[in-house]
Parts: structure tokens; C-alpha cells; sequence
């Protein structure tokens, strides 16, 4: 059965029940506090948590209750907030070192709108260092537990955000998502997770990765909840000159119009080097779909083995000059130096962590004069062929299906000391981002460790609304 | 080195980069104040400050401004331009990387005509201005400083970066193209384009060859000149100092000179060792420029008519010298002063000979711009009816008009209040006149028995007796002829 009964409740139930009164907001909040009191030492899946703001803000929503106004569809529901999205005078670390007591002065655009919509944030979600990473390993603050194992990582680089709803810490919470950093912990950890067409969502207070990648989305326990929490924070935003222009088009009213007749693909090329147990639960996913009434076939994107590549080349660029700003002369960490160039590297050389530095080495290299056609400008051209090759494939099919990750969760340390395999674990989501394309990935039972497996539902740009219906057939179906 | 002259052997080849800020109401990406003088790090804001999550949001104003410097320099405009980031460190560019525009600049290949001459534009594209560090300690330079201060308010700030084609051959034409651009910025009013307050920069590139070679050498850039008189000092010193390096056989390096207004020379500066490396790639966090048909036809509508077409209209419509219209122009606004006291009825040629001279000369002498005169336009035209209806003498005229510029009364007022209407009564002079021969009697009996030369000295001496009584109204031609027909009568 779908996790929503596994789990207990879910946002929608709990939304209605504080919108008639049958619940208050304060009395979910505690509850919620509870169970982080009681977990949070063994999963670790926050870097902070704002237990007193969160019972103030469930006091307002119960007075607005009282007062006879509605506060909005995600009434008193708490929710996790990733660390990299910054939150008005409440520290903001994407787990490093280098942000150490660094308060933004404002609040990012999906916070806001998480609020505005009645929802109650519970506190700050550990991530692998400013998002780098696929397993939280990477964390300037130790790692994230996956709640279902805890010997095994949780994913990444949103891990704290999938434990964190994993763990039922929360119903609801925040992620971003730059190569399959929302996708890949949501399948480790058994969640929901969407990462949505990239301008849907907007980026204003996310603090850059890699930002023609990046884009906020959500976990959840079930398919309906994460479209709740998607039509809350999409939509344009005139601080975010990429967000795009057009009124957001409800994904909600979708959830439940069923697959019949809905074209799906299974891309083949994302079949290779897939572990047996995963590919198992791939194929059973098709067949799920096909008694829904879906008509199932095999997609070609070739240029998707490629994308890869092409991303730890656009990434790291993209990031060499995002996080040149942490320079020890404004905000975080300061290190002395004899001068301002070796304040500079004092700092940076203290405050980032390995990874953090790999990465930023690579994308400097690769925008280096002489280097730039050979490693950025021919990673563009590939992230062209991608895009090409999707719009081929969505001639003849509405979604595309592959697995989410080639394995289920992995054991601590069985990646950190090669790179280049951790990077891997991110094989099938990162064609998407380079894309800017909407996926989904939805728990679709599990592999011979006992450890969740997801299936991702992808679609082409603004196509959430035929994705998030093959991700409920696909939630109803699974083992 | 004392060589101001260009060697008969050797040409001057310059080109110029010139940094325009825009006169925008907020800046470039944020809606912050753009405005200069500002307490430090008051006019800031996360955007501004380059703080994690803030993105920029291009205003639109820039790239209206940016059209219409298309349209007054006939630059091409492509459909597309795109932003770039330019990476480097320094501690008062927020993000470490600044904002700009590199191989998709908005604006290219323009002209401006400068004193008859076209002088090619290469391209002119956006980009964000830095803050200020202020360094403190040693000799106020970073590398000696205790510490610094960095005031982000200028962070942001829109700038234009206009760089011209290397076609100039003289600091006097770097002179004039400059001059010229001020005048062409100021009119379709996009920036204050002040050298003296930052809002307009420039820097030269400078190298010579043999005359009547057309190869381009090594060229040096200089920085550092903060108004007309310095960009052409800098520019005769760089040349000669090049043309003594190629003389005695040194070698030029390409490099960043900074001039010294004081000592008069120019210094390399500290460089680092090989060339910087921007890692230029497209800015992700903006979309691509592109105006459309109604952006553009805006900007075609807003443009004035331009200095070197009025140039040439003022010379034949007024028939005034075209040295004479390039003065009028030179200084922004006194060409429309001059064209109001016209339409208040003053000749072209007389508002011009007002304009270039006491006018010119009064707003020098405060750092006034036309616009700001007490003064208005129809006020010079009632001085100008003033003398040519023959009631005010020249000399006085300047004296009124001296007034009126500094009190804001009009002529006329002053004209009364002074009593120094020009007396050109024939009744009235010859009175004078007689009055200064009843009580001067002896010099007129010198005059009637003196040869020539005494004759001139007592006739000169006589004809200052009558100015001073009139007090100095007297019209002097009428005086002229009646002195004569009086002592001769």
C-alpha cells in the first residue's frame, strides 16, 4: 500500500481537519515537535530546530481559525525548510562552515509562500555543503541517518529534508534540486519528491548552486500532498528573472484523473548498469501502469548517457562563480591573513569543505581562457542534444519512466572516497535538470536490502500536470 | 621630458574606453536609490550587496537608455544581447564577479562625429559599477593600508561602457571626442556625464607607429584622468614617453598606467604576473536582452535633435561661425539658452556673442550650468534689444548683464534703477557738451592753438569730461560727431 496509510496522516488531512476545527494548529505542531524530540538524535535530519517560532506561528493559525478567517491550503501544517533557502534572522548554513552565524536579512520567495499558505515551519534540514553531494556525507555539521536504516546514508543533497518526512519529523518539506538532489534522497529515504520545470518555482532567497540547475520542489508522504505543496509555491515571482511569466496551472485537480490512455516511455538507454532488484520494480511499475490503461513503450534519448558529463562540467562552473562571494568581507567566516587576497584564501580555505572545493576547482578550469570551448562550451552543445532528443521522445509520449537511482541507499563510506561512483547515483535524474524538464519520484517498493526503490515519472516542460497523474497511479499500484 | 610635440616621425594611434554612469532613479539590478553623495551603505539592499539567494533583476530603464545611445550613435542594436559574468576578486564587488556584458554587448559598431570627423564606436554594453574601498593607513593605496572601508552605495550603479575604435591620432581629438560624446549624452539626458564626479571615466589606449604605417603596436592603457584638461595631458606624455622608448630602443610592454595629475607622468602599476583571466561564461540568473519594436521606437522618438546636426543648422541659420556654434555646444544647455533669447526676439549672431562670452564666462567663474541661471533667455534678448535699439552702449551692457546674471533682474530694471539709459538725444549730448566747454574752457583754447598731437590729447581729454557727466550714458556716436561740429563750429 502507498505510504499515506503506512504513515499516518498526511498534509491534506491535516490541513482540512485545522481548516473546520476539528484540530488545532498548535496541537499538530507539538506533536510534530514530539516525535523530532524523540527521533532527531538517532537520524539527525535538522541543522536547526525553531521549536518556539513554530508553536508561535501555530498560534497565529489557530487565532486566524478563530477569527473566522481561512489561512490558507496548507493550514497548520508543518513543514521542513532545506538549509540553503534563507529564512529572515534565522541562521542559514547550507551546512558549512564558511556561512557560520550568518542571519539573512530576508526570507526566500517558497518561504513566504509556504506561509502565506498556512503551513508551520518546523526548522533548518541538513544537506550535503551548499547542495553538493548525493549522500549528506558531505555536511559541515555530520551526516543525516536514512530513518529507514540507519546505518545507510539518507541520500542527498537534500537528505535532511527526505529524513526528515521519512521520519514523519514532518509531513511536508522543502528540498532543492540541481542534478537529483530532491529525487535521489526522496527514493533512498521512500518519499515523494518533485523536482518542477525549471522557472515554475522561484529561485529568490535559494542560495545558488549551480543556477541555471537549481530549483526549489517538494517531499511528501504521498503523490497528493506533494502537489498541495507544489501549487503553493509555484507560480511567477518578479524577483526571480527566470521564473516563468505564466499564471501557475494547478496540479492538484490532476492527481486523481487517471492514466487512461496516457503514453508512457521507458527510456532505455537509463536501463544499463541498474541493479537487478531496481530494474525488477521498474518493470512491475510498468505493468502497474498498464492495467491503469497507459499504453507503454520504449523511448529513445541518447544523448542522456552523456548528461552526466556535461553536468559536472556546468555545475562546477556555474558554482566556481556562485560561491566566489564567500570571501570572509561581509558576512560567515573571516580567517586574518597579511593581506586581502590572503584573507580571502584564509578563509575560503578553512570555511569550504572538500567536495566544496573539488567542485569549485573543476568549474574554474573549465571557464578557464583556452579551456572553455573544449569543457563549458561543449557541455552546452550536449545540454542542447539533450534537450533535442527529449522533444524528440515527447513526440510519441505524454511521460517518460526510469528508475530514480541505480541502487537503493548505500552504506556510510562506501562512496566518499570515490568521487566519480558517488557521482553516478545520480545518473537518471541529472538529464532532467540540464533539461528543465519536471520529475517526479514516487516509493515503489523495495530492493533486496529491504531498502525503499523509486521510479521517476518525467515529463516535458510544464507537463506536471500529466506527470503528477501517472505518479498517483503509480502510488496506488506499488508493492 | 620635455617633448610636447608629436615627432614629424611618428603617429599617435588612441583609442578610448569611457565609463558613462547612468542617470537612473535605481540601479542597474535592485530597485535602491542611484544617487551620489549618500551616507555609506545606505542606499543597499540583499540584491545589491550580492547576499546568498539574491537575484538580480534587470531594469528596464537601463536598456531604454541603452537604446537610445543606439539611436544617437547609429550603433546597431541585435535583436538578442546577453549578460556575462566577469569573475575576479575584489573586496569592494560584492559577488566577486561583476555583471557585464562581453561577446552580445546591446549596442554595435557606432559613429560620433567629432569637429567634422567620424570617429568609429566599436560597441557599448551595460554593466554594474563597484562600490568604493576606502583604504586607510600608508599612503592611502591597498597594499599599504592598515585596513579598508568599503562603501557599497555605488554597487549596482548602472554604467555604460562606450569604447571607441583606435581612429584617434591626438590628445586634442581624444579632447574633442570626448567633448563631444559629453554633448551627445547630455542631451538625450542619460547620464550627468560629470569626469569631475565619476560619472563619466576615461581611460586611453595609446601606442604610435611610423607615420604612414597602418600597423597596430603595443598599446599601453591609461587611467586615472579625472577631467578634459588631464585626458590630454596624460595622452602628449604617454605618447612622448613612447616615442623616446622606440627612440632609444626600449621596449614597450602592454600595460595599465595610472596618470599622476600632480607630478604630470604616468606610472605603470602593480600588476600581477600573466594576464588576468575573467572566465567570462553567460550570467544564469538573467534572461537574454531583447527590446522590442515598441522599446525601440521609443527610444528613436526620444531622441533630440543631436549637437553635430545643430551644429550645423546654428551656422547657417544664424549664420554664426561654426568655431563659434562647436563653443555653444561644448558647454550643455547654452545652445537652448541662446535658441530661447532668439525666440524672444534677439538675433542669432548677437545671442551667440552674449552666450560664448559673459554668459560662458559667469557660469566658469561659479561651475553654474545654463540652467541654473537666475537669468532666463527672453532676459538676454531684453539686454540685447537693449543695445541694438541703441539706449544701452556696449560697455554698460556687460555691466548690466553682469547684474542681472548674478540678481536675476532684468535688464531693463537695472537699465532704471541706475539711470543708465544711453543718452543719444542730440538736445541732451550738445547741452553736456556745452557744460564741459563752459568749465574747461582752457583745454578748448589749447586745442583751437595746438598742433596735432595736442589737438588729439585735448579732444580725448574733452570727450572723457562728457562721458563722466553723462555717467557714462552718452551715446558716443552722437557725442563723436557733436564734439567735432562744436569744436569746429
Amino acid at each position: 500500500m502507498s505510504a499515506a496509510t503506512r504513515n499516518g496522516e498526511t498534509a491534506a488531512e491535516i490541513a482540512a481537519a485545522v481548516r473546520s476545527g476539528t484540530r488545532s494548529a498548535r496541537e499538530v505542531t507539538d506533536a510534530y515537535l514530539g516525535r523530532i524530540g524523540a527521533g532527531e538524535e538517532a537520524v539527525h535530519a535538522f541543522n536547526l530546530v525553531t521549536a518556539d517560532a513554530a508553536r508561535a506561528r501555530a498560534d497565529e493559525i489557530d487565532a486566524m481559525i478563530a477569527d473566522g478567517h481561512d489561512p490558507g491550503p496548507l493550514a497548520g501544517v508543518p513543514i521542513a525548510l532545506k538549509d540553503n533557502l534563507c529564512t529572515r534572522g534565522v541562521a542559514t548554513t547550507c551546512s558549512s562552515r564558511i556561512l557560520a552565524g550568518w542571519e539573512p536579512p530576508y526570507t526566500a520567495t517558497v518561504v513566504e509562500r509556504v506561509v502565506a499558505a498556512g503551513a508551520v515551519p518546523l526548522g533548518k534540514t541538513n544537506l550535503d555543503e551548499f547542495a553538493m553531494g548525493s549522500s549528506t556525507e558531505n555536511s559541515a555539521f555530520g551526516p543525516t541517518r536514512n530513518p529507514r536504516d540507519p546505518s545507510r546514508v539518507p541520500g542527498g543533497s537534500s537528505g535532511g529534508s527526505a529524513a526528515a518526512v521519512a521520519a514523519e519529523f514532518a509531513p511536508l518539506a522543502l528540498g532543492s534540486d540541481t542534478g537529483g538532489s530532491i529525487r535521489q534522497p526522496a527514493a533512498f529515504c521512500g518519499v515523494v519528491g518533485v523536482k518542477p520545470t525549471y522557472g515554475t518555482v522561484s529561485r529568490y532567497g535559494l542560495i545558488a548552486f549551480a543556477s541555471s540547475l537549481d530549483q526549489v520542489g517538494p517531499f511528501a508522504n504521498t503523490v497528493t500532498d506533494a502537489a498541495l505543496l507544489l501549487d503553493a509555491i509555484a507560480g511567477p515571482d518578479p524577483l526571480d528573472s527566470t521564473s516563468i511569466r505564466a499564471e501557475w496551472n494547478p496540479v492538484i485537480s490532476a492527481v486523481d484523473e487517471g492514466i487512461e490512455g496516457l503514453r508512457v516511455g521507458v527510456v532505455t538507454e537509463l536501463l544499463d548498469g541498474i541493479d537487478a532488484d531496481v530494474a525488477a520494480r521498474l518493470s512491475e511499475a510498468v505493468d502497474v501502469l498498464r492495467a491503469g490503461g497507459a499504453k507503454v513503450g520504449d523511448a529513445s534519448v541518447p544523448a542522456a548517457i552523456h548528461g552526466l558529463a556535461a553536468y559536472y562540467l556546468i555545475a562546477p562552473a556555474e558554482a566556481s562563480s556562485n560561491l566566489a562571494r564567500y570571501d570572509g568581507v561581509r558576512y560567515g567566516l573571516r580567517v586574518d591573513g597579511v593581506d586581502v587576497a590572503d584573507m580571502n584564501a584564509k578563509t575560503r580555505g578553512a570555511g569550504f569543505g572538500a567536495e566544496v572545493k573539488r567542485r569549485i576547482m573543476l568549474g574554474t578550469y573549465a571557464l578557464s581562457a583556452g579551456y572553455y570551448d573544449a569543457y563549458y562550451g561543449q557541455a552546452q552543445r550536449v545540454r542542447t542534444l539533450v534537450i533535442r532528443d527529449f522533444d524528440a521522445a515527447y513526440r510519441d509520449f505524454d511521460v517518460l519512466l526510469t528508475p530514480t537511482t541505480p541502487t537503493t541507499a548505500f552504506e556510510f563510506g562506501d562512496k566518499t572516497g570515490d568521487p566519480l561512483s558517488m557521482y553516478l547515483s545520480d545518473v537518471c535524474t541529472i538529464p532532467t535538470n540540464l533539461a528543465g524538464h519536471p520529475a517526479i519520484s514516487v516509493p515503489f517498493g523495495t530492493g533486496a536490502n529491504g531498502m525503499p526503490v523509486g521510479v521517476q515519472v518525467l515529463a516535458p516542460a510544464l507537463g506536471e500536470r500529466a506527470m503528477f497523474r501517472a505518479a498517483r497511479a503509480l502510488e496506488l499500484g506499488a508493492p | 621630458m620635455s617633448t610636447r610635440e608629436v615627432s614629424k616621425a611618428w603617429e599617435a594611434v588612441i583609442g578610448l574606453e569611457v565609463h558613462v554612469e547612468l542617470a537612473t532613479a535605481t540601479k542597474l539590478f535592485c530597485s535602491c536609490a542611484n544617487e551620489f553623495g549618500a551616507e555609506p551603505n545606505t542606499n543597499v539592499c540583499p540584491v545589491c550587496l550580492g547576499l546568498p539567494g539574491s537575484l538580480p533583476v534587470l531594469n528596464e530603464r537601463v536598456v531604454e537608455f541603452a537604446l537610445r545611445l543606439g539611436e544617437a550613435f547609429e550603433f546597431s542594436v541585435p535583436a538578442q544581447s546577453i549578460f556575462h559574468r566577469k569573475n575576479y576578486f575584489y573586496p569592494d564587488m560584492p559577488k566577486d564577479y561583476q555583471v557585464s556584458q562581453y561577446d552580445a554587448p546591446i549596442c554595435v559598431d557606432g559613429t560620433l562625429i567629432v569637429d567634422g570627423t567620424a570617429i568609429g564606436i566599436e560597441r557599448a554594453h551595460m554593466e554594474e559599477d563597484t562600490g568604493k574601498s576606502l583604504h586607510v593607513g600608508g599612503s592611502g593605496r591597498i597594499h599599504e593600508a592598515d585596513h579598508s572601508l568599503v562603501d557599497y552605495n555605488r554597487a549596482g550603479v548602472p554604467l555604460m561602457e562606450i569604447v571607441s575604435r583606435p581612429e584617434m591620432h591626438s590628445a586634442e581629438q581624444a579632447r574633442g571626442y570626448v567633448s563631444a560624446l559629453r554633448g551627445v549624452l547630455g542631451v538625450i539626458g542619460v547620464s550627468d556625464v560629470k569626469m569631475e564626479e565619476g560619472s563619466m571615466r576615461v581611460d586611453a589606449n595609446v601606442s604610435i607607429r611610423p607615420v604612414g604605417s597602418d600597423e597596430l603596436r603595443t598599446r599601453v592603457e591609461v587611467k586615472n584622468m579625472n577631467s578634459l584638461r588631464s585626458l590630454g595631458r596624460a595622452i602628449d606624455y604617454e605618447i612622448a614617453r613612447q616615442i623616446e622608448m622606440y627612440e632609444t630602443d626600449e621596449r614597450i610592454v602592454q600595460e595599465t598606467r595610472h596618470w599622476d595629475e600632480d607630478a604630470g607622468v604616468t606610472h605603470g602599476m602593480r600588476t600581477k604576473e600573466g594576464s588576468e583571466d575573467y572566465r567570462y561564461f553567460p550570467e544564469p540568473d538573467l534572461v537574454p536582452v531583447a527590446p522590442d519594436d515598441s522599446m525601440r521606437a521609443r527610444a528613436r522618438a526620444s531622441i533630440p535633435e543631436l549637437p553635430a546636426a545643430r551644429r550645423v543648422r546654428l551656422v547657417s541659420e544664424w549664420g554664426i561661425a561654426d568655431h563659434e556654434a562647436a563653443v555653444l555646444l561644448a558647454e550643455p544647455g547654452l545652445a537652448d539658452y541662446a535658441e530661447g533669447a532668439v525666440a524672444a526676439g534677439a538675433s542669432g549672431h548677437d545671442a551667440t556673442n552674449w552666450s560664448v562670452g559673459a554668459v560662458l564666462g559667469y557660469l566658469n567663474e561659479n561651475a553654474l550650468a545654463p540652467q541654473g541661471l537666475l537669468l532666463r533667455p527672453d532676459g538676454l534678448a531684453e539686454l540685447i534689444g537693449l543695445v541694438s535699439d541703441g539706449s544701452l552702449n556696449r560697455k554698460l551692457a556687460t555691466d548690466v548683464l553682469d547684474e542681472a546674471l548674478r540678481d536675476g533682474k532684468r535688464p531693463k530694471q537695472i537699465v532704471e534703477a541706475r539711470g543708465l539709459a544711453q543718452v543719444s538725444d542730440e538736445g541732451a549730448v550738445g547741452a553736456l557738451v556745452d557744460d564741459v566747454f563752459a568749465q574747461n574752457s582752457d583745454a578748448v583754447a589749447d586745442w583751437r592753438g595746438g598742433d596735432d598731437k595736442l589737438k588729439k590729447k585735448k579732444r580725448g581729454f574733452l570727450m572723457g569730461e562728457v562721458i563722466k557727466a553723462s555717467k557714462g550714458s552718452a551715446d558716443t556716436a552722437v557725442l563723436n560727431r557733436l564734439l567735432d561740429e562744436k569744436l569746429n563750429g
